[in-house]
């Protein structure tokens, strides 16, 4: 059974189509990163899975239950799935250490306690121990999207989304991000990311997609992907990102 | 002309009387109207479509019609609501003073709508996402993380509003009620003196709205640098 599973998902904004029939999926345990130009869907794609974005036509099924179906009780199959955004997201009123809890308290009912004690944990593996009480504006961009990784770790979730989440980095900020998530594959982590990161997907990722006008043009192991992808558009994609 | 500084002294515990119904007047509606313009805000973003349009229908309403007119109508009004739903005999008799309070709410709650509304839009997408995607449900996304950030935001505009409010309210004295202004029209009236006693209440208006307003730019200025 996938983790994660698209079936012919297929998704309009008036009558522009943005994903056209879609269909994967993402085993558990599984490296899955998706590419492609921008515009070409892959934000929207990821965020079907955890309902952000609706879809019109077919189905995502995550963890055994269908993300469109209206028995469905979306907050807590979101708490599952921990969503990293390229513009980090944290919470700006609220500490590091608050950022941390407020969903451990609010949706799975940890005590302050409880919530706490999981935080730095988390903070300490994303070597953020230090900052536990300085607010998101105090924070450099890698340091912010660190935290959010760590944000969505302390739900304890059964696979982790990654929107794009260096494009909005400093250059010297992106190892250090890349670092935590290499990690986190080779700890096993299940993970679907949108990203550009080619060095990444070489090295943690067991399957590559690519996609193009809203679709799946290319959905390969990664050795055959970077070895011989079957599309042009892919092969030009890469060329382009490949040698600038 | 000789100018009568006792009227006023003599004058001023009925003066504070009419000043304090006045702050109360303005707390009462800048809380009411704040809490009711949040939830109208949050209807008219909505998605669902009826609720908009009600929404965009009552705040439009208020925005089109002059205060005093929402003042005399509501007195007229009121009481006759309030019959038709008690089913009581006679229209019961609310007064001047709650029907003031009643109106103010209900006529900024329209003002304040639009702020928060303002307020909300200016948070990002990406927050209304991020909270979701950590499971928490609608009313906890608003609560605990867009509407504290957008009532940080508007809290210039909102204190403005209020400034205005507290300078609205002097309009009740249409119904007779004993505001700091109808006080002071009740004494001016009385004893013939209308130079001294409108003057006062123009330069106690002045100088506490002037303040507040410095204390308001001066507040924008350190939250700018906050941000």
């Amino acid at each position: 059974m996938p983790m994660i599973e698209f079936k012919n998902v297929s998704k309009w904004y008036g009558h522009f189509q943005v994903l056209k029939d879609c269909t994967t999926k993402v085993e558990k345990g599984e490296v899955v990163v998706v590419c492609g130009p921008s515009g070409s869907g892959k934000s929207t794609l990821i965020k079907c899975v955890n309902a952000l974005e609706p879809f019109q036509q077919g189905e995502v099924i995550v963890n055994s239950q269908s993300v469109g179906a209206p028995t469905t009780q979306l907050p807590q199959l979101r708490a599952k799935i921990g969503m990293v955004f390229q513009h980090f997201e944290l919470f700006p009123h609220m500490n590091v250490t608050e950022n941390l809890n407020l969903a451990q308290i609010k949706v799975l009912g940890r005590s302050l306690d409880e919530a706490t004690a999981k935080s730095q944990m988390l903070l300490k593996r994303v070597g953020m121990t230090d900052h536990a009480h300085k607010f998101p504006g105090q924070l450099s961009g890698g340091q912010q999207q660190r935290i959010a990784i760590a944000r969505g770790l302390a739900m304890d979730p059964v696979a982790m989304l990654f929107d794009e989440p260096t494009s909005a980095l400093d250059p010297e900020m992106i190892n250090e991000v890349l670092d935590v998530m290499v990690e986190l594959a080779q700890e096993g982590m299940t993970m679907m990311c949108v990203t550009h990161e080619m060095g990444f997907a070489r090295k943690v990722a067991h399957r590559v997609i690519f996609m193009d006008r809203g679709e799946i043009v290319e959905d390969s192991p990664k050795a055959e992907f970077f070895g011989t992808p079957r599309s042009e558009r892919a092969q030009q994609f890469l060329s382009k990102i490949l040698h600038h | 002309m000789d100018f009568d500084v006792a009227i006023i002294t003599a004058a001023l515990p009925y003066l504070w009387k009419g000043f304090l119904y006045t702050v109360e007047l303005t707390a009462v509606s800048a809380v009411g109207g704040l809490f009711f313009g949040t939830l109208l805000a949050l209807a008219r973003l909505s998605s669902l479509k009826p609720l908009q349009t009600v929404a965009a229908a009552y705040v439009n309403l208020m925005r089109s019609i002059p205060l005093v007119l929402v003042i005399f109508w509501f007195f007229f009004l009121v009481p006759l609501m309030l019959q038709s739903v008690t089913g009581a005999e006679r229209p019961p008799q609310v007064g001047a003073e709650r029907t003031a309070i009643i109106t103010f709410i209900l006529f900024e709650a329209a003002y304040f709508c639009e702020i928060m509304r303002a307020g909300i839009q200016s948070i990002p997408r990406g927050q209304v996402w991020s909270a979701y995607a950590l499971g928490l449900n609608y009313s906890q996304t608003m609560r605990l993380v867009i509407l504290p950030q957008a009532f940080r935001n508007m809290i210039p505009v909102l204190l403005t509003q209020i400034i205005i409010l507290f300078q609205d309210t002097s309009l009740v004295y249409v119904i007779s009620a004993t505001d700091f202004v109808g006080a002071a029209a009740k004494v001016a009236q009385r004893d013939s003196k209308l130079v001294e006693m409108y003057l006062f209440v123009a330069v106690v208006y002045f100088v506490l709205c002037y303040s507040l307003s410095f204390a308001v730019k001066h507040l924008q200025r350190k939250i700018a640098v906050i941000r």
